[in-house]
C-alpha cells in the first residue's frame, strides 16, 4: 500500500459522519479555551477523557487531538486582538500581532495567522505520513533493552530541553515514575504503595493525576494571582490581507513551518520554543529588523506556521514509538490506554483505522478552523468576558464529573483533591507538571522493560550498551545532559527563558 | 540582610523531595528487592527514591548558593476551599444524588475567589446543573439518580 492509499483510506474513515462531528467538536472546544486564558489544553483534554470512554477509539482520539491543535488556533487570536496569549504558544505571535492590531490590521494578521497554520498543518499530517510507517517499521525490531533505553532518552530530553529548571524537571520525572508504579506488581502481585485501600490496587487513574494537576491545581495558583483582563480595544473590520502582505508572509511561513517541524519531533520543546526561534530567524534574514515589534506580518506568519507545524509533529513520536514528547502527547497516550489499545508501533498495523484516520482528521480539522473560525472572531473574542470567578466552579464540576464517570468512585475524587494540593505546592516550588506526568505514563512501561531486559540478559546491565540501537539511545541520552551542563549552553538557555 | 532559609525556595524543594524519595524507600523496604537478574517488587521503586532523595540534597545544596525566594501568595482561601468542595461532592453524590452535589461543588468552589458574588453564583449553579443533568445524564445517560431516595 503506498502513501496515498493510505492517506485515502485515513479521509474515507474521518469523513464518516460521526468522526467529521467529533472533529467539530473537538476544534469548537478546543478554541474556546485556547480563547480563554486560565484553562488550557492539558486541563481541558484530562477534564473531557472520560467523556470519550462511549465513543469508539478513533472518534475519542479526534475529538481530544482537535481540542489540542484548536487550542493553538484560539490562543493566537486573543494574542492578535487583545494582546493576551490563550495559550503559550502566542506569546511570540503577541509581540507583532497585536501591533497590527493597533494599526487597523487585525483581519489580515488574524488571517495570515490562520493560513500559515492551516499550511503549516498540512505538511505536519503529510509529514506524519511519510515518515510514520519507516519508523514503526523499525521500532517494531525493538526488545526491552531498546525500549527502556529509547524510554530513558526520551523522558531525559522531555525534562531537559522544557523550559525551567532541567534539574527540577528531572526530579519531577523520577517522582511521575514513582506514582506511575503505585498498585499490583504485575509480575509477583505485590500490592505497592496502595496502603491497604482497594480502589489503589489497579493504581493511581491516569484522569486524576492530570486532572488534579492542571485543573486543580492550575485553579488554586491562579486564584492566588491577581485577576488581570485587558480590554478588548482592537476592531476586526477587513479579513483580507493585501498582495503585498502575502508576499511578504510566504518565506517565513515556509520557513516557519520547517523550524516547527524540526522542533516538533524533538521531545520536550514545547510550541513556545519553535515560535521563538522561527521569530528570531525572521528577523535575523530581514533586510530592515527594525520593523519587527512594529507590526511586521513577518513576525506572525512565521511563528503562527511553526507552533502549528510543532504541534503536528509531536504525534510523531506518539503514534510510531509510544513515545510522548509532551503533556499533551502523555494524555493522549493515557486515552489510548484507557481504550485498551497498547502504544507503540503496532498501532499502526494493528488498527490502521486509527492511525491514518486521526492524521487525515487532523487535516479536515485545520481546515475547518479556517473555514469556521474567520467568520466567528467576533464571537470569540466575546467570550473573554466570561469572568474567571464564574469560569473555575465551572471546570470544577465538569471535572468532577469526568472523574467520578470513570469509575463511580468517590475515592477518586477524594484523590483528585490531594493532587490539587500536590500541584499547586510542586508549582509553588518551581517544579514544572508535563514531566511529572511523562514519567508517570511511562512509569509502568518503563520498569516492565527494565526487568525483562535484564532477564533475558542473565542480569548483566551491559545489554543496554551491546545492543547497537540500544547505545545509540543510551549515547544520545548522555549527550543531551552533557550538552546542557556546558555553561554556555546554560546561560543561553535563561536568557531564553526570560 | 540574608533572606531566612523559610523563604528559600530551593530549599523547600529539596526538603521536599527527600520527604518524598525517603517515604517511598521506607515503604518499599518491605518489599523484596531482589537481584538484578530477578528484580522483585521493591528493586525499582528503591532506585527511584533514592534518586529523589539525591535530587533533594542537590536542591539542599543550591539553597546555599542563590537565594530564589518562593514567588506570589499561598492563595490560602482556594487551597482549602478547593480540595474540600470537591470532597464534598463526593460524599453527597453518595447520599445525596447528582443535583445537590453539583450544587454544592459549584456554589461552595465559587467562594474561593475573593470577587464571590452570592446571588450571581446561585443563579449560576442552578444553570450549570441544569445543564450537566441534560448533558450527562440525560443525553449521555450516566446513571446517577437525580436526588437519592431517602426511604
Amino acid at each position: 500500500m503506498g502513501l496515498f492509499d493510505n492517506l485515502i483510506f485515513g479521509f474515507e474513515v474521518a469523513f464518516s459522519l460521526q468522526n467529521l462531528l467529533y472533529c467539530l467538536i473537538g476544534v469548537t472546544v478546543g478554541t474556546l479555551i485556547g480563547v480563554l486564558p486560565g484553562i488550557g489544553p492539558l486541563g481541558t483534554i484530562a477534564m473531557l477523557m472520560p467523556i470519550t470512554y462511549s465513543v469508539s477509539p478513533v472518534s475519542a482520539l479526534i475529538m481530544l487531538a482537535g481540542i489540542y491543535y484548536g487550542a493553538q488556533y484560539g490562543g493566537s487570536t486573543t494574542a492578535i486582538l487583545v494582546n493576551l496569549p490563550g495559550e503559550t504558544s502566542a506569546v511570540v505571535t503577541c509581540i507583532d500581532g497585536y501591533q497590527m492590531a493597533r494599526q487597523g490590521r487585525a483581519g489580515p494578521a488574524l488571517a495570515i495567522a490562520a493560513l500559515g497554520s492551516f499550511f503549516a498543518g498540512t505538511v505536519g499530517t503529510l509529514l506524519i505520513a511519510v515518515a510514520g510507517p519507516p519508523l514503526a517499521e523499525i521500532a517494531l525490531k525493538f526488545a526491552s533493552a531498546e525500549y527502556f533505553s529509547l524510554m530513558l532518552m526520551g523522558l531525559v530530553a522531555a525534562a531537559v530541553l522544557a523550559q525551567g529548571d532541567m534539574v527540577k524537571s528531572l526530579a519531577m520525572v523520577v517522582m511521575g515514575l514513582l506514582f506511575g508504579i503505585v498498585g499490583t506488581d504485575v509480575n509477583t502481585g505485590v500490592q505497592r504503595f496502595s496502603f491497604g485501600v482497594p480502589e489503589l490496587s489497579d493504581g493511581i487513574g491516569f484522569i486524576v493525576v492530570a486532572v488534579g494537576v492542571f485543573a486543580v491545581g492550575e485553579i488554586i495558583s491562579n486564584l492566588g494571582d491577581k485577576e488581570q483582563r485587558r480590554v478588548f480595544t482592537a476592531k476586526v473590520s477587513n479579513l483580507l490581507p493585501t498582495r503585498d502582505d502575502i508576499k511578504h508572509s510566504i518565506g517565513p511561513i515556509l520557513r516557519g513551518t520547517a523550524i516547527g517541524s524540526f522542533f516538533g519531533v524533538l521531545p520536550g520543546t514545547g510550541p513556545a520554543i519553535a515560535s521563538f526561534a522561527s521569530y528570531m530567524v525572521e528577523k535575523k534574514l530581514a533586510a530592515d529588523p527594525s520593523r519587527f515589534g512594529n507590526g511586521a506580518i513577518e513576525g506572525v506568519a512565521a511563528p503562527e506556521s511553526a507552533n502549528n507545524a510543532d504541534a503536528q509533529c509531536k504525534f510523531i513520536p506518539m503514534l510510531t514509538l509510544g513515545l510522548p514528547a509532551s503533556g499533551v502527547m502523555a494524555l493522549m497516550l493515557g486515552a489510548m490506554q484507557i481504550q485498551g489499545i497498547q502504544p507503540g508501533p503496532q498501532v499502526m498495523t494493528q488498527r490502521p483505522e486509527l492511525f491514518w484516520g486521526l492524521i487525515a482528521s487532523m487535516w479536515i480539522g485545520n481546515l475547518m478552523l479556517v473555514v469556521l473560525n474567520l467568520p466567528m472572531i467576533g464571537l470569540w473574542v466575546k467570550l473573554l468576558q466570561v469572568p474567571y470567578r464564574l469560569l473555575f466552579p465551572a471546570i470544577m464540576a465538569f471535572s468532577a464529573i469526568g472523574i467520578f464517570s470513570v469509575n463511580n468512585s468517590s475515592f477518586e475524587i477524594y484523590l483528585t483533591a490531594a493532587f490539587g494540593v500536590f500541584g499547586f505546592i510542586c508549582v509553588k516550588l518551581g517544579f514544572p507538571m508535563a514531566p511529572l506526568l511523562l514519567g508517570f505514563v511511562l512509569g509502568p512501561m518503563m520498569e516492565e522493560n527494565l526487568r525483562r531486559a535484564m532477564l533475558m540478559a542473565g542480569g548483566d546491565p551491559s545489554v543496554f550498551v551491546r545492543r547497537p540501537l540500544s547505545l545509540v539511545f543510551i549515547i544520545a541520552t548522555a549527550l543531551i545532559l552533557l550538552i546542557m551542563v556546558l555553561p554556555a549552553v546554560r546561560q543561553r538557555r535563561a536568557e531564553i527563558a526570560d | 540582610m540574608k533572606p531566612s532559609v523559610l523563604e528559600n525556595k530551593d530549599f523547600w524543594a529539596g526538603a521536599f523531595l527527600i520527604a518524598v524519595g525517603a517515604t517511598a524507600m521506607f515503604i518499599a523496604r518491605r518489599y523484596t528487592f531482589g537481584s538484578s537478574l530477578r528484580m522483585g517488587p521493591g528493586y525499582f521503586p528503591s532506585i527511584l527514591g533514592a534518586l529523589l532523595i539525591l535530587f533533594g540534597l542537590y536542591f539542599l545544596v543550591v539553597s546555599r548558593l542563590r537565594d530564589e525566594k518562593i514567588e506570589g501568595s499561598w492563595s490560602l482561601r482556594a487551597l482549602i476551599v478547593l480540595p474540600l468542595s470537591l470532597v464534598l461532592f463526593g460524599v453527597l453524590i453518595d447520599r445525596a444524588g447528582f443535583i445537590p452535589a453539583m450544587l454544592a461543588l459549584i456554589v461552595c468552589s465559587a467562594t474561593a475567589s475573593t470577587e464571590f458574588k452570592l446571588i450571581e453564583v446561585l443563579l449560576f449553579a442552578v444553570f450549570l446543573t441544569a445543564l450537566a443533568v441534560a448533558v450527562f445524564v440525560w443525553g449521555l445517560g450516566l446513571p446517577y439518580p437525580l436526588i437519592a431516595d431517602f426511604q
